[in-house]
């Protein structure tokens, strides 16, 4: 257990020391949402439409992109090995490192929308729903994408590989996510069951992500 | 020339111990000043109260293109010159100028909310503040990213350079474009149209936040020395050279 | 008593790199894995720490604990020096000794026991190959394990580090531990050898 807890902590410093942890991410966050307007040109009630779908989209991409070095650095300098070869379970390991990428990434891309929700002109209570959601289905998200950055790393390709093997794992999280946002502000729709399933696939990325990337690591090795 | 005589880090950390104290404690005056300037100026008639964000909002907007400016001098003397504490300035700089803009745009869209019914509109003059923002973000961004400060400095400055295109875009939307913000009233052919009584808060504001700058940034230069100067030691220190 | 090897062989990118390869290390001893280059030494190191998989033959190892694998009795020092370099030697270390478990002694021994005593605070990007190797062995003296796979140990040594790592490996030998090491040079320490990639 102390061991788990080193892991995070290790990888939460790093991640802090080298440039401020996960800023970048929100930094990009930041870009992606400031461009849909220029994309779709600054037409207010349209922006409040696709508000909270922009805002998805925008913290997916943010977290995809930093999910790439999430092996591919311990395997660079020969820790995956030694990760390997510890009376911790390769299971634990990943869920620790998945939980360090949540805390240091998700984490503040959720701070940040609110405020990039002001950007589009959305409700107060429209942007915290969409914190909430996203505080469901971020977790989903650096799970599932875990998946692909094991596999990534076992064979060596990272970028756009990364990006094709996890798109279309995220796609439930992202329609639940985007539906549970909306449900929030029509008042029409009910806000429970998505957000009910997208609790659900967090917790099931939870057990299967660690799961299925421990094996991808293990069948990888060479 | 002065600059040159202030290359030498050793002497601009000597200059600077003796001389920013003082200009702390100008800028604490000025500022002073100007906040009661403000709070002593008429209301205007028809927004009341409220205009008076503008003698924080405005100065702040001056200033984040100012501190680009400033910027792009250090960059040129980055890649022309090869000034030795033109990269300090520039990384020094940096962060300040993020920060005012970020002010700017804060009490911009406070001040529009009252005026306009919105916190935020895409118009010319607001979305290229935006840009500006994001722009010292990843400049900042970049700094970071590479762990020797002087490889990181050319990137930087070529980043800065190609940057420097924004602002002249600033300042000339509102007359391009048709947009929500209002058009030019201080720095126009023909004159300000600003009442005299809200041009000369405005003017110390300006004038005390430019103070501000000055004395923040030869503080961040200094602290950037001192960062180096660590680094170079516990480098050497690795080598096994004596300390 | 010891660490056993039965008819291995080892496939590589669909090619046999050796086969039929047996050895026998006792506790308290060392042996020497030698050869050419491609002739599959660290392959071979590598399927005893387990990463790679163990195809044919078998490995046994007398003394071990019933619930743990070998590799988790095993330490491995392979080409690569596995520090962040943003992360101080002493906090690289710290984390290895509490991710790996059985503490033998406190980071800052392990540290002097390797010359690295005055700069353990500095950042792990400021060291050199040589000093990261020496933080390498550092973590093998501070995670008690009682077999030892050494890939090249001693490259990046100087003189004074490589007669420090003859000790430590003597005293690792001395109080009951076992080494196997692929090495192109003579280790220092009396070693049993398995040559490989002698048989056409």
């Amino acid at each position: 257990m102390s061991a788990l807890i080193a892991l995070i902590q290790r990888d939460l410093r790093i991640s802090w020391r080298l440039g401020g942890g996960g800023l970048l991410g929100v930094l990009f966050f930041l870009s992606v949402v400031v461009l849909m307007p220029f994309a779709l040109g600054p037409d207010v009630p349209l922006l409040k439409r696709i508000g909270p779908a922009v805002l998805w989209l925008g913290a997916m991409l943010a977290s995809l992109l930093t999910l790439d070095r999430l092996f591919t650095a311990d395997q660079d300098d020969g820790s995956l090995d030694l990760l390997l070869m510890s009376p911790v379970p390769l299971e634990l390991s990943c869920l620790a490192k998945g939980a360090a990428h949540w805390l240091a990434t998700g984490l503040p891309l959720i701070v940040a929308t609110p405020l990039l929700g002001v950007l589009l002109n959305l409700e107060p209570g429209t942007s915290m729903s969409v914190a909430l959601t996203l505080l469901a289905g971020t977790p989903a998200l650096t799970f599932t994408g875990m998946i692909g950055a094991a596999l990534a790393v076992t064979m060596r390709r990272g970028g756009l590989l990364l990006a094709v093997l996890v798109l279309p794992l995220s796609i439930p999280v992202l329609i639940f996510g985007v539906a549970a946002s909306n449900a929030a502000i029509t008042e029409q729709g009910r806000f429970g069951a998505p957000f009910s399933i997208l609790c659900a696939l967090t917790l099931a990325g939870f057990i299967i992500g660690p799961l299925a990337a421990a094996a991808s690591l293990r069948q990888g090795l060479d | 020339m002065f600059l040159a005589r202030l290359a030498n880090p050793s002497r601009f950390m000597a200059f600077t111990a003796r001389v920013l104290p003082w200009l702390a404690i100008v800028t604490a005056l000025l500022l002073a000043l100007g906040l009661y300037q403000s709070w002593t100026a008429p209301d205007d008639y028809q927004q009341g109260a409220t205009v008076k964000i503008m003698f924080i909002h405005v100065p702040n907007a001056w200033l984040s293109m100012f501190v680009w400016m400033v910027m792009s001098a250090s960059a040129l003397g980055t890649l022309v010159w090869k000034h030795p504490l033109a990269d300090v300035a520039a990384k020094a700089a940096a962060p300040i100028g993020a920060a005012f803009t970020f002010l700017a745009l804060a009490t911009g869209s406070l001040w529009g909310r009252p005026m306009w019914g919105t916190y935020w509109q895409w118009d010319a003059r607001l979305t290229s503040m935006l840009i500006l923002f994001l722009m010292y973000l990843s400049l900042i961004a970049l700094w970071r990213a590479v762990e020797d400060p002087t490889r990181a400095a050319r990137a930087a400055a070529v980043l800065t350079l190609v940057g420097a295109i924004n602002i002249p875009i600033i300042k000339f939307s509102v007359d391009w474009w048709n947009t929500l913000h209002q058009g030019e009233s201080v720095f126009r052919m023909g004159g300000p149209t600003l009442d005299r009584a809200f041009l000369i808060p405005l003017f110390t504001m300006a004038m005390a936040f430019t103070l501000l700058f000055i004395t923040l940034h030869l503080a961040a230069m200094r602290n950037e020395i001192l960062r180096r100067r660590i680094r170079t030691l516990q480098m050497m220190q690795a080598d096994g050279r004596a300390l | 008593m010891g660490l056993f090897g039965r008819d291995i062989s080892c496939t590589r990118g669909g090619r046999a790199v050796f086969t039929g390869v047996s050895f026998d290390v006792a506790a308290g001893e060392a042996l020497a894995i030698t050869g050419a280059n491609g002739a599959g030494k660290s392959s071979l190191l590598r399927i005893l720490a387990g990463l790679l998989p163990l195809v044919g033959g078998r490995i046994d190892y007398e003394e071990s604990a019933p619930e743990l694998t070998l590799a988790e009795q095993a330490h491995y020092l392979g080409h690569r020096d596995p520090f962040k370099p943003a992360l101080s030697a002493r906090e690289n270390l710290a984390f290895w000794q509490q991710y790996l478990g059985s503490p033998a002694m406190n980071i800052e021994q392990a540290l002097m026991s390797v010359g690295l005593g005055a700069i353990g605070h500095l950042p792990a990007g400021f060291l050199s190959a040589g000093q990261k190797r020496r933080l390498s062995i550092a973590r093998l003296i501070a995670v008690e394990r009682p077999i030892w796979l050494l890939d090249e140990p001693a490259t990046a040594l100087d003189a004074a580090g490589q007669s420090a790592f003859i000790a430590i490996m003597q005293s690792h030998l001395d109080s009951g531990g076992l080494i196997a090491a692929a090495t192109h040079v003579p280790l220092g320490i009396a070693t049993r050898e398995l040559r490989l990639g002698a048989r056409a």
